[in-house]
């Protein structure tokens, strides 16, 4: 359906060509995975498919892809319409018109079918998505899922062969990612659609996938394979993976079940070691006590099975009761510092926060606090509040009753100049942060907007990011980089409270992993950090607490590794795996191994 | 059965019946026995009642055209007078039309946007007649504001100096007509946006229509960055107000929102925007033909009837052209191999509401010419304005759109 013959692309003003030797045919029906680190090409791979690359972009291909038997060289994008459909990054940008039914039949519009044809494709493609509630609604108040399903919707209704989609669940919460997976699914095994998709977040796709492209670098010739032979020597691969290789099975176990039924093995191995029912005594000596909200009693998991064990959900003062409990031992060896010994100055405290947004209750008495040193993870659906309650802390938002303090000044009645001191956030779009030119003059703005010695942010970026030259314009950087260009910036002023809004979105393993060490290194050091992810992996590694918000309301807040455990969706899946035994992380597997 | 109710069988009555494919150079992928019918018919065959014709109109949908034509009627009698009441009147039968019949796109939002900027108007507008002074002679003196001195190049301009309650009273009245014109056009925007207008376009211009929408929306996304951009200055540590503040988010607000058009300009391409159809070659030049020609005779035709020596061939010559020009955009619409999914019915709702709309602005200039008193209440000598009876009721005829069902409930 989809064939590559030898294509390199080299844009322009580039040295170096993006991709290069990719060959590689997708036969019909098949959903292929494309995956590598970010730069390595997966876009343009995309946009050759569907003609835009280099149609559109500019820049020479060389070698021959066709589509269905179109030669993309001949066949302009919009003369492919109807065998691709195409969704980008941002679904926002695809929209055209201003309601989800008219969205749906722009693409059949654009294509001249007759008004009955696409009257009727029209309701079949709002039934087989699950859209039919939501035809007339304006797609500005739709949420991320859904207006995801809708791009997947708009580019149906022609019925192309071939469906091409980049990154489709980066930005999503976990459910609204099974939705929009679960409608893939249906479109590969009912309707023998061929999918090429390209993703960051393995963990949610790799099973799903017939195949997979790897791109392993930038310009590297890809290897493409079954999932599970490509993922044997992936730079980029999901925690079951990791798990996977670290216990040496083979095939490598591509899903939670596949892991689980090879996993009794691990699972003895770790049960004599593991801070787990078997052997309370064990650990008590060897771990720290007095963990503030991080621990869970040991008794309690000894006497139950994880599906006892899970908790009340608890308020946000719960972590000062439960500091009085009797026996405590850290999960979380290996993090450099044990969560804060109790504290009674609290560096933020949100008492009975109420926010409206445009007439929308964003936040209903939200309760939270932080204490020094602690990681926080905000998680819940997409629109449930997490950004509105970042956004209440550093003042951008006025709180409609209840009140908000920062290190002792309320956020929005403070002058910028002087907050800054106190807490910092990087915006979901870093790049926003960014005015400047070029990394240096940035990196003088940043020092004289918070007052410190010219100098600081330079060494700040410098440590986050070795590679990068004082020339380089700051929109140049890959999202990696920006986000730790963002991070100097804020961190320059040296606030004790830093926040994160979904710091990983566009971010590959490695940029996260480095994210993860930048952000350990910094709680350390005595820096609280509030983070609102949907990235359960993520929170798993780094947060001492999870505080989940549904409809504007905190409905959970207590150890992370009590959330998540109790969630089916918010559980990483080395927990899943592992389970019963509490486990988070494959880096703590392999210590306690070790 | 509400319109709504029926629309949705009607799409449901659709569903897996043999309905006629696309014609034309179009290769429907998934031909006949299209796997893509089954799970859809298998879930939706209960019960579902059947009908032959598919419902390819939208029913129960007011045409969009017919709430601008109210719109601008409406418009058009606010210019027909100047007395304050009717001209409250007639803002408040058209807030009202809006309070009940607003569409629930963002674009309704706009009213409160349009109430503001006539509320502006009529305020600047005052303001200008305060502080320069108005050739509206008057004795009723409000206060002397210190007059500026200026020179002599600059006369008939004056800078403060006498206020006089007439003057005031004459430019809160000019205002007040400009305001009602405005919020006709936000009533128009909120009931129906210009994409559902858009829609109605003939085919020749939809493409340049989807560029003129596209432009519009523009605008309120960059409004809404420079909203976000200056909320992150906040977080630099930097002032969040400001002229400065304004300037200084400018370049990356402007980069944004070039990054944002490309992206979209990508997704319409590899949606198949700018598809065009072969056309025989002598098509294209009777096209080319009629549409010049046609424009050459409207020109030639206006300037007829503008200028006295040309009273007996203008009017003529100008509708020849009209109609030749109309002529050249329908052969154009060849060219684009475009369909409508759902166009909108001129049915006897979009009457209604076209209908009370004309009412009222043929009414108003009735009024104006058979009773210009009582439309332009007096300002020298100052007197109270009355309400005229007749031009009042004409007035309420507006309200007769907020009968009609609504399509939003």
């Amino acid at each position: 359906m989809i064939r590559f013959e030898d294509v390199s692309v080299t844009y322009e003003g580039a040295a170096e060509p993006t991709v290069r030797g990719v060959d590689f045919e997708v036969p019909e029906g098949e959903l292929v995975l494309l995956a590598g680190p970010s730069g390595a090409g997966k876009s343009t791979v995309l946009g050759a498919v569907s003609g835009l690359v280099p149609h559109f972009t500019g820049g020479t291909l060389r070698g021959r892809v066709t589509v269905a038997g179109r030669d993309t060289r001949t066949h302009r994008p919009r003369h492919l319409a109807d065998v691709v459909g195409t969704v980008g990054q941002d679904p926002l940008a695809h929209f055209v018109t201003d309601t989800v039914e008219d969205e749906l039949a722009y693409g059949m519009e654009s294509l001249g079918l007759a008004p009955a044809v696409m009257r009727r494709r029209v309701e079949e493609t709002l039934d087989l998505l699950g859209l039919a509630p939501l035809r007339d609604r304006p797609i500005a108040t739709l949420s991320g899922g859904q207006r995801q399903r809708v791009a997947i919707g708009s580019v149906l209704t022609p019925h192309p062969r071939v469906l091409v989609l980049d990154e489709p669940t980066s930005a999503l919460d976990p459910a609204a990612a099974e939705e929009v997976l679960a409608v893939l699914q249906r479109l590969v095994h009912d309707l023998g659609t061929t999918v090429l998709m390209a993703e960051h977040r393995l963990e949610r796709v790799v099973q799903y996938a017939d195949r997979v492209v790897l791109l392993p670098a930038p310009g590297a010739a890809p290897v493409v394979g079954p999932p599970a032979e490509v993922m044997a020597v992936s730079p980029v691969h999901p925690p079951v993976v990791a798990l996977g290789r670290l216990a040496g099975w083979s095939p490598l176990p591509l899903t939670v079940r596949d892991a689980r039924r090879r996993a009794a093995p691990l699972r003895a191995r770790l049960a004599t070691r593991a801070p787990s029912a078997s052997a309370p005594h064990h650990t008590a000596a060897t771990a720290p006590t007095a963990t503030g909200g991080t621990g869970i009693t040991a008794a309690a998991v000894a006497r139950a099975g994880v599906a006892d064990a899970l908790p009340v959900p608890v308020s946000g003062t719960a972590p000062l009761r439960q500091r009085q409990a009797v026996t405590r031992r850290s999960l979380f060896r290996r993090r450099p510092a044990p969560a804060p010994e109790p504290s009674r100055t609290h560096i933020a405290e949100v008492h009975g926060l109420c926010v409206r947004r445009d007439r929308v209750q964003a936040l209903r008495h939200a309760d939270l606090t932080v204490a020094p040193g602690e990681t926080i993870a905000l998680m819940g659906r997409n629109g449930a509040g997490k950004s509105t309650l970042l956004g209440s802390l550093v003042g951008l938002l006025a709180p409609a009753s209840g009140h908000v303090t920062v290190g002792g000044v309320t956020p929005h009645r403070t002058a910028p100049k002087d907050l800054v001191r106190h807490v910092g956030l990087v915006p979901q779009d870093p790049r926003d942060l960014l005015y400047a030119d070029t990394v240096a003059a940035e990196c003088a703005a940043a020092d004289r907007d918070a007052g410190a010695a010219p100098g600081t942010c330079r060494s700040l970026v410098s440590a986050l990011l070795p590679e990068i030259t004082d020339g380089t314009h700051p929109r140049d950087l890959s999202e990696g980089q920006s986000l730790a260009l963002a991070l100097a910036v804020v961190l320059t002023a040296r606030p004790p409270l830093l926040l994160l809004d979904e710091p990983t979105r566009g971010l590959d393993y490695a940029a996260k992993a480095r994210l993860v060490g930048v952000l350990r290194a910094l709680a350390a050091e005595g820096h609280a950090i509030v983070l609102a992810t949907h990235d359960v992996e993520l929170a798993a590694e780094l947060a001492h607490r999870v505080v989940l918000l549904a409809e504007g309301e905190v409905i959970a807040d207590g150890p992370t590794a009590e959330i998540v455990v109790s969630s089916p969706s918010f559980a990483p899946q080395v927990t899943k795996i592992l389970a019963p035994q509490r486990w988070l992380t494959v880096a703590e597997v392999r210590e306690a191994l070790a | 059965m509400s319109p709504r109710e029926r629309r949705r069988t009607g799409g449901y009555a659709v569903a897996g019946r043999a309905v006629p494919r696309a014609t034309g150079g179009l290769r429907p992928p998934h031909s006949d026995g299209s796997p893509r019918r089954g799970p859809a018919r298998a879930h939706r065959s209960a019960g579902a009642p059947v009908s032959d014709a598919p419902d390819a109109r939208r029913r129960g949908a007011t045409h969009p055209g017919a709430w601008w034509l109210w719109a601008i009627s409406l418009g058009t009698a606010a210019t027909r007078t100047t007395n304050p009441l009717l001209l409250g009147l007639l803002m408040a039968a058209s807030g009202y039309v809006v309070a009940t019949h607003r569409s629930p796109t963002p674009w309704a939002r706009s009213y409160g946007a349009f109430v503001r900027l006539a509320l502006a108007v009529v305020l600047v507008r005052v303001l200008f007649a305060v502080a320069l002074g108005s050739p509206i002679p008057g004795s009723h003196i409000l206060l002397t504001l210190p007059e500026v001195p200026l020179p002599h190049w600059a006369q008939g301009i004056r800078l403060g100096g006498r206020v006089t309650a007439e003057a005031v009273v004459f430019a809160g009245y000019d205002g007040l007509k400009l305001a009602t014109l405005l919020i006709c056009v936000g009533a128009a925007n909120a009931l129906a946006g210009p994409t559902r207008l858009l829609k109605s376009l003939p085919g020749a211009l939809y493409e340049t229509g989807v560029a003129v929408v596209v432009a519009l929306t523009f605008a309120p996304h960059l409004v809404a960055d420079v909203r976000r951009l200056r909320a992150a200055r906040r977080l630099r540590g930097r002032p969040d107000r400001g002229v400065r503040g304004l300037l200084q988010v400018g370049l990356p607000v402007l980069e944004g929102a070039l990054e944002r058009s490309v992206a979209l300009a990508a997704a319409m391409e590899s949606r198949g925007y700018g598809r065009t159809a072969e056309v025989p070659v002598r098509v294209r030049r009777t096209t080319t033909a009629l549409t010049l020609g046609g424009l050459l005779g409207v020109c030639a035709g206006t300037y007829g009837l503008l200028t006295a020596e040309g009273g007996a061939y203008g009017l003529p010559l100008l509708l020849a052209g009209a109609a030749a020009a109309l002529a050249g955009l329908r052969l154009g619409g060849r060219r684009s191999p475009r369909t409508r999914y759902r166009p909108d019915p001129w049915g006897p709702r979009a009457w209604l509401v076209a209908g009370s709309g004309a009412a009222v602005a043929a009414l108003l200039t009735l009024a104006s010419v058979r009773d210009p008193q009582a439309l332009h209440p007096g300002v020298v000598p100052l007197v109270a304005p009355g309400l005229p009876l007749g031009p009042a009721a004409a007035v309420l005829l507006a309200l007769l759109p907020a009968l009609v069902p609504r399509e939003h409930p």
